[in-house]
């Protein structure tokens, strides 16, 4: 864009009315910067990122989350042992220079389990919560948006949902996941689903119904401004006004609930493996390995320890992550003293 | 006042009813209960099999709904123990219920009713003093606990109190179990206690740990307004605008987010009694899923479901008796 820069320089009105600390110093390095380059305004997004820097906890949860996703990724190139290769020659040792974990009752290296646990759970994690808030989109606006039938049903269905703790749901699901081939007949083909699949559908399926809710609500109150009904009377259609209108006016709620959902998918897998009802053997995941530690607590911690630490710094990681975001997106969140 | 809480109350029930049946029919879908019978030794015949689970009305021969209806049906028609019919080891499933729920509510009410009480002390202290060092260190260790499952608090407690009775040389806390068989008196009400204690301070802790960021941001909220600048100025003191024009109104949300968060802690103290091996209803529904027994579950659905009735009609209660406006 090369526009004629504005008469009045410091008239960014975003940034004077940001009252954050440190600004000043990005206002002093962007106008050096912006010396020789044409004005742009600035961007919702870009205004966000920026007071997101200024957030200690989003650079602390950050830093762990982070950590936890390169330990899991790249944390077994160091290690010499494999997932479930059993060690003959050390049984119940505990974190050595041989095993940086130790090893559980029948020689199985901790760390090589870790590793692995950790990428199981990530990874339904970060698939699972953006499923719930795809759904928790798509029917909350539409219900907003339609009205009607559409939004008694849906309605009734979240309702219907939110009277049962998930966890019961999932539980009730979970024989999927141990014995496909006692499924009748017509629901064989959610055997044949690799099991971290099926878990991230079902969390997914079971944790939209709190944001559809607030979707809807706002839906609502955005359907009726002017440029929504100019579209609608030019004869947009309804998905297009979702996706262009509606959406993107949400937006920030989403992606707020998107990043506290990986939280809330993550202790839900790990809560059902915890209980056998999750990922099966020979797969591992964040709670098969606590299930196996929790026996041995008192006796030989570091099977215990080990797992529930790292569960426990994700879990923080992300919680202070998203609650970083809510305060950079939404600055009323926090607002000062009067 | 009293119709719109009965209304409300009405609606829930209905909701209960329907969500309970729709858990009944997921259940007989997914389950499998003849696995039970399958691969013994001696065979037992398919007939045989076929007569025992006609008998708990969970054939899997009949058609789901069919199920469902007669489950439905033998609520209403059958005599009291029998209404909800029985689990897989022949016991009527109303009967195992009367002896467990009182484990589970003995740990459930405590446990939340703490998590309520210290959520909002804390979360409203954490406000009035905004990025000073206690609310900072009660911010970052409500993370932490919200973040901690409460089987993984639970075992942690456990370790710890292993350690201190060893440290003591006697058994200062008892740890296994809902309670000691054997002592009588007041002592079996301490032996209770005693057994309590842990459990309740994992259930409380994790559950004070939400409470407290969401009361938090509500109480920010509110001492930004202009009406507590009001009660300042006409001559309130600073702890009288706090409490009686602050708290008030801040907890008016928080009664939704109670209800809502009920269910959270339902689950969690499910995870709770298999840590202790109590023998309560979460254990009961756990223990259901593993042995593939729909009865039971339905059972503890039905528990569960009405629990929640009850605090969201509380929950509306609550909300009535802090907002005027809904007591029209």
């Amino acid at each position: 864009m090369s526009t004629t820069p504005p008469a009045d320089r410091a008239g960014d009105l975003a940034e004077d009315l940001e009252p954050t600390a440190g600004l000043a110093r990005h206002q002093k390095r962007n106008r050096r910067r912006q010396e020789d380059k044409p004005y742009r305004p600035v961007s919702r997004s870009r205004l966000v990122l920026r007071r997101l820097r200024t957030k200690p906890n989003f650079w602390i949860g950050g830093v762990i989350v982070l950590l936890i996703v390169l330990f899991a990724l790249f944390g077994d190139l160091i290690n010499v042992y494999e997932l479930n290769q059993a060690d003959p020659y050390s049984f119940n040792s505990p974190p050595s220079a041989q095993h940086y974990f130790g090893t559980d009752a029948i020689g199985m290296d901790l760390y090589a389990s870790m590793t692995e646990a950790l990428r199981m759970s990530l990874l339904i994690g970060f698939l699972a919560a953006p499923l719930a808030t795809l759904v928790a989109a798509f029917l909350g606006s539409l219900a907003g948006y339609l009205g009607g039938i559409f939004e008694t049903l849906t309605n009734s269905l979240i309702n219907l949902l939110l009277v049962l703790p998930v966890f019961y749901m999932l539980m009730i699901i979970s024989p999927a996941l141990a014995t496909p081939e006692t499924l009748p007949e017509w629901l064989q083909w959610i055997g044949f689903m690799p099991s971290w699949l099926l878990l991230v559908i079902a969390i997914g399926l079971f944790s939209w119904m709190i944001m559809a809710q607030i979707v809807k609500n706002q839906t609502k109150s955005l359907k009726e401004r002017e440029y929504v009904k100019a579209a609608r009377f030019m004869g947009v259609g309804t998905l297009a006004i979702l996706r262009r209108h509606i959406i993107p006016n949400v937006a920030s709620l989403l992606i707020i609930d998107a990043a506290l959902g990986v939280a809330m998918a993550i202790l839900a897998e790990t809560s059902l493996s915890f209980f056998g009802l999750g990922i099966q053997a020979p797969a591992v995941s964040l709670g098969t390995l606590l299930q196996d530690g929790t026996g041995a607590a008192v006796s030989r911690p570091w099977l215990f320890v080990i797992p529930a630490g790292f569960l426990v710094a994700l879990l923080t990681g992300v919680a202070l992550v998203g609650d970083a975001l809510r305060d950079a997106i939404d600055p009323t969140s926090e607002v000062n003293r009067a | 006042m009293t119709t719109y809480i009965l209304r409300r109350f009405v609606n829930y029930a209905i909701l209960t009813a329907f969500a309970t049946v729709f858990v009944y029919i997921a259940a007989s879908l997914f389950f499998y209960p003849r696995k039970r019978y399958l691969g013994r030794n001696p065979p037992i015949p398919e007939s045989t099999q076929d007569a025992i689970l006609s008998g708990y009305g969970i054939n899997d021969k009949d058609p789901v709904l069919l199920r469902a209806w007669w489950w439905f049906e033998r609520i209403i028609t059958e005599p009291f123990p029998e209404k909800l019919g029985q689990d897989l080891t022949g016991n009527w499933v109303i009967q195992e219920m009367g002896t467990r729920a009182g484990v589970s509510l003995r740990l459930l009410v405590l446990g939340s009713l703490i998590a309520a009480v210290l959520g909002v002390v804390l979360g409203v202290w954490g406000a009035v003093r905004q990025y000073k060092a206690s609310d900072q260190i009660v911010s970052y260790a409500s993370f932490v606990l919200i973040s901690t499952p409460t089987f993984v608090g639970g075992v942690v407690l456990m370790i710890l109190a292993t350690e201190l009775n060893n440290l003591l040389g006697f058994q200062a806390i008892r740890f296994t179990g809902s309670y000691t068989p054997g002592f009588t008196g007041w002592e079996k009400w301490w032996d209770y206690g005693v057994h309590l204690l842990l459990p309740t301070i994992a259930l409380a802790l994790f559950g004070a740990a939400g409470y407290s960021r969401y009361q938090r941001s509500i109480m920010l909220d509110v001492l930004g307004s202009d009406y507590i600048r009001t009660a300042r100025a006409k001559g309130a003191t600073r702890s009288r605008a706090l409490v009686k024009h602050g708290v008030r109104v801040a907890l008016i949300p928080m009664s939704t987010y109670f209800a809502y968060n009920f269910g959270t802690l339902v689950s969690g103290s499910a995870f709770l009694e298999i840590v202790f091996s109590w023998r309560g209803m979460g254990q009961y529904g756990i223990q259901a899923v593993q042995q593939s027994d729909v009865n039971a579950l339905a059972g503890t659905v039905c528990f569960t479901a009405i629990l929640l009735l009850i605090s969201s009609t509380l929950s509306e209660v609550l909300y009535a008796a802090l907002d005027p406006r809904v007591r029209v």
